[in-house]
This record gives C-alpha cells, structure tokens and sequence, in this order.
C-alpha cells in the first residue's frame, strides 16, 4: 500500500495564532486505504491540523498537496470539493432538525422545477434511511430529530454521511471520546470498513489503544511539534502510550508521585 | 430486587422515554401546534363573552389586524429561526413609506418610479444590517438596536427638513395612486352597506406564509435557514453559506417592510413620521408565540400567522367584549411568557431525552 500515491501529503505546516505557535513545520501523508492517527495531548495542536486540511485555515508556511498537485483551500467548501470530508467532534450536526435533513444538510437533492427548485424529500428520506441501515442503525423514522439519536447513533449519522458523499479522505475528530466501550466499537468498526472501501483516513484522538486498534501509521503531535512518526510494523503500543503520555515526563512524574507518596506514609 | 422487577422498571423508563420522545418529536417538527390550540381556546373564549365578536363584519375586522402584525411576522420569524433579531423592523415600515412619499411628493417622481427606489432603499438598509451582523459578529440584537433609533431620528428629522411637518405628504394625488391602492388596500365589500370589507392585505398575508412555509419546509434555502440558526457552525462545516443566508433574511424583512409600508401609504395617504417604533416587538411576539425559539433553529411561518391572528383576536376581541383596550398589553405579555416557557419546557425535555 506504501507505494500508491499519496491522497494528501502536507510538508512542513506551520500555523500561529497571536501569541501561540500552535503548529511547527508538520508533515503529514495520507493514502488510500490506510487509517493514519494523529495522537495528542489537549492543546497539542491536533485541532489546528484539522482545520487546515478542511479548508477552515490557512498555514502560515508549507505546502499542501492533493493528489501530487499543489493546493490551496480558502474555504472548506473547496476541501469537500477535494473528497475531504471532516466529521468534527462536536459532528457538525444540527440537533434540533430532522435526522434526513442533518444526512443532507449541505448537499440537498433538488427536482428540477423552475423558481423555487424543492428538494426530493422522498429520495433524501429513502436514502438516509438505506445508508443508516448498512451501518446497523435502524431508525423507526428518519424524521427523528437528530438529538433523540444515540451518541453513537449520532456519530455514525456523520461518518455515514460523509462517506456518502463521495469522501476519499475521511477526517475523524476524536469520533470515540465520549463514547462508551460498546459504541467506540461500533465506530471503530466502521472505520476499519471506510479503510477496506479504500478511503484514506485520519484518526485524531487522544486515546492511544484505540489508535493501535485500527491505526496503520501514527504521528504523535507535542505542542505543535511531531515527537514521533512511525509505521505499524516499527512500533509497539507500549511505546506509543509512553510517547503520547510525554515519554521522559511521565518517567519523571511518576518518580516525583512515588517519592510524594512515600513522604506521605513516612509522615 | 428481583431480576424481574428490574427488568420491567426498565422497561418502563424504556417506555416513558419513547414517549416523550414522540411528544418531543411532534413539539419540534410541528413548533406551531400549541400555538394553534391557544388559538383555538381565545377564539372560543371571545365568541363566548363578546357576542359582537361573532359576525362576519368582527371576523373581517380581525383578520385584517392580524394581517397588519403578520405580513411583518412571517419574515420575522423567518430571521428568527435563522437565528437573528431586528428590531428595527417596525420604523424601517416607516422609513419606506417616508422615501416613496418624498420622491413621489417633493422630488416630483413617477409614483411607481418612487416605490421601486423605496425598495431598494428597503433592501439596502436590510443588507447593510445583515452584512454588519455577520461581518462583525456582534448580536443582531444590539446593531439593529442601534438600526432603529437611527431609522427613527431619520424619519423624523429627514421628514422635517422636507416637508417641515412630523407627517408624510399625501400621495393620493399621485399619477398611478388608485393602480397602487386597488393593488395593496383594496377592499372586497360583502353584503353591501354595513357588510363585512376584506382588505386584500388578507390575502397578501395569507400567500406570503404559504411561501415562506413553502420555503422553509420543501427547499435547500429552507434546510440552510434551520441550520444556520440551529448550529451555524456545523451549517458551515458542511458548506452552507450562512453569513449569505442570514443576509437574505435581513432582506426579506426589509422587503415586508416595504410591502407593508406600500399597504399602509395606499390605504392612509399620508403616514406618521415618528411611528412604527413599538411594532418590532409586535412581530416577534407574534413569532415567539407562534413557537420561534429564541435562541433560532426552531420556528414555523403558519405559527408566526397564528401568532398575529391571536394577537387580531385579543386586540379586537377586548373592543367587542366592552372591555377597556388597555388591558390588552397586559394579556400579550402573559401570552409571551407562556410561549417562552413553553419554549424552555421542549429544550429541557430535548436534553433529557439525549442523556
């Protein structure tokens, strides 16, 4: 699979904001077919990546390139257009609409009357239905608004919905971070399918043992720096967890802790 | 306790929530509904103490009252569910009618000619709001605020310096008048003398809701305006263009104001410069009553409809009743508190089916 051409390729990203270098010279590749994780601390500028790829912000210096060509997105309209869909922590989700008009928000299936061209409500129905129900969701009725869904149920909403549009990268945001044992699986699940459809995607999260899960190359972002970029194969999930934890500082925590509790019982 | 008994208590709350999910589920996707049994109740409370309320001629009298309020608060709360306030709708009436008149009046254009700048003007103004809410980011609250007091003290001041009275000059003996009467206030007698008279603005009124349902309901444009009131970043995420949509929405009430200050200039002739102020309230009273939510999202054009035509029924029936017109401010606001805390009672019970 390391031979195919990349998806994206980012060399050398960048991003300030006022007072914070939030990302320094990053490079991450994204292929078909491949899961590439993204781990990080709060605040290790896993959310900046994210709004750079989907066209939200634009780095200060590097190059982004689709598909070998050299790009550059002002708005993430242009990042869909581009097959990059985002499913964003919060899932860009509108709680209070129906679940078929959420499927379809932004990409509404339109009959082709003059003036006021309506939408096919029937077909967006059918559709959001079909699609729920490949992923094991079953709704009684896609007029369900959105918010009496399932966190889980929710989530896999926006996957879904993304794939179906066309996504040849699929950006997840902490997709499992609130979520059960039981539902990450099922999300977990169904990103190992997206891999299998040959959709490239990329994993943020900051859960070390769901990313050796599925993950098949993982970068390790530390205030805004990568502090680790390696294959599956030359990596083991211990060494992951110690380098997402800080490596040298949980060492040297963890010494402190011991010498504080000892102090504590001598007391 | 036994296995059974926790089974069957669960069971039980599996079932209590199924059905206030489909309380919740009917509440949110028919936000009018209790608006019309409201409506419903005012109406037979009304035929039942003021017996002048029945006839064809008090029906007549209160819908064009309603029609007054609810030309205005179908775009209203069209804004509102996208999200935003303007509470410079009730002067921008004015001001449109100010315009068509001075141009018509003073600058000495064709009456047609003058409605069509008014417009513009209408739109201009409604844009600049739009633009500046979404440019800025700053509550639509506080720029139309601001919007308002400026509109009012150029109504009155700019109306001045022309015609160096507080009242527009009368436009009826304009070229085209009795075209741009028969258009927006004609009235439709039945029954000859001391028969009922339906304005037009009825049917105007009735058409915009149907549009504007139609709208809201059937298209993307509708979809785009509950998104970008309901979650405007998510709406943006997925590539709805909100600052545009919120824009459009500024649009279409300074397009009503127009409207409804075309009605007015065609039915009156001449308009008081320094008023309107008050009506933006109206509007969204009639809006929030008829099951806008407050913070966007959520809302319907019927239920603004049936918002006015509660407030027609009140304002009318407390005259047939023999009872003193004031106390109709009292019973608007006890109409509006209960529409928000109706409003509160669905949000609260949202959150709790989530969890």
């Amino acid at each position: 699979m390391t031979d195919s051409a990349p998806l994206i390729e980012m060399i050398g990203i960048t991003k300030s904001y006022t007072h914070i270098r939030a990302l320094v010279g990053v490079d991450l590749t994204v292929r078909a077919g491949e899961v590439t994780c993204v781990l990080g601390d709060n605040g290790a500028g896993k959310s900046t990546l994210i709004k750079i790829i989907s066209g939200l912000h634009r780095p200060d210096e590097g190059v982004m390139k689709i598909d070998g060509q050299e790009v550059q997105f002002d708005s993430p309209r242009d990042a869909l257009d581009a097959g990059i869909a985002t499913v964003y922590q919060d899932l860009a989700v509108v709680d209070l609409m129906e679940t078929w008009r959420n499927f379809f928000l932004g990409s509404e299936i339109r009959k082709p009357v003059p003036v006021f061209k309506p939408m096919d409500i029937a077909r967006m129905r059918s559709t959001t239905s079909e699609q729920l129900a490949k992923l094991g969701i079953h709704l009684t009725d896609v007029n369900q608004p959105l918010a009496t869904l399932s966190g889980g149920q929710r989530q896999c909403v926006a996957i879904a919905r993304a794939v179906y549009f066309g996504a040849r990268v699929l950006i997840l945001d902490e997709p499992t971070a609130a979520l059960g044992v039981k539902q990450s699986g099922v999300v977990l699940k169904y990103i190992d399918n997206a891999r299998e459809a040959g959709i490239g995607v990329v994993f943020i999260t900051h859960n070390p043992h769901h990313a050796f899960l599925i993950g098949d190359h993982f970068m390790v972002l530390t205030l805004g720096r990568m502090s680790l970029d390696a294959k599956r194969t030359e990596i083991t999930v211990d060494q992951l967890i110690r380098e997402m934890a800080g490596g040298d500082e949980l060492t040297t925590l963890a010494h402190e802790l011991d010498r504080h509790s000892t102090r504590a019982s001598g007391a | 306790m036994t296995v059974q008994a926790v089974e069957s208590e669960a069971a039980l709350s599996g079932q209590s929530k199924l059905r206030a999910t489909s309380i919740l589920k009917l509440i949110l996707t028919r936000p009018e509904l209790s608006a019309l049994v409201a409506a419903v109740a005012i109406f037979i409370f009304f035929w039942i103490v003021a017996p002048p309320f029945r006839s064809s001629a008090a029906m007549a009298t209160v819908l064009y009252q309603s029609a007054t309020i609810g030309v205005m608060a179908v775009s209203v709360a069209l804004l509102m569910i996208g999200g935003e306030f303007d509470l410079s709708s009730g002067v921008a009436v004015v001001t449109a009618s100010m315009f068509t008149s001075i141009l018509a009046v003073h600058v000495g254009l064709n009456l047609f000619i003058a409605m069509a700048l008014a417009l513009g003007i209408s739109l201009s103004i409604s844009f600049f709001n739009g633009w500046l809410v979404t440019k800025t980011g700053i509550p639509s609250f506080l720029i139309t605020l601001s919007a308002l007091f400026m509109l009012f003290g150029l109504n009155l001041g700019f109306n001045k310096v022309v015609t160096n009275t507080v009242a527009t000059s009368d436009v009826s003996g304009q070229a085209g008048y009795s075209i741009i009467r028969g258009f927006f206030a004609y009235r439709l007698h039945l029954g000859g003398r001391g028969g009922p008279q339906f304005s037009i603005l009825i049917l105007w009124w009735l058409i915009l809701v149907a549009i504007a349902t139609y709208i809201l309901l059937r298209t993307r444009t509708g979809n785009w305006i509950l998104a970008s009131g309901g979650n405007a970043a998510s709406a943006r995420a997925v590539g709805v263009p909100t600052k545009w949509v919120k824009i459009g929405l500024f649009m279409f009430v300074g397009f009503s104001a127009w409207f409804y200050a075309m009605h007015q200039l065609s039915a009156y002739k001449t308009v008081q410069a320094g008023s309107g102020i008050g009506g933006e309230f109206l509007y969204i009273i009639a809006a929030v009553v008829g099951g806008c939510a407050l913070t966007g999202g959520s809302g319907s054009a019927i239920g603004s409809a049936i918002g006015a035509f509660i407030y027609g029924m009140t304002v009318q029936g407390i005259v047939y009743a023999g009872w003193d017109p004031n106390w109709f401010r009292f019973f608007l606001g006890i109409m509006l508190l209960g529409a928000v805390l109706l409003n509160l009672k669905v949000k609260k019970m949202s959150a709790r089916i989530q969890r």
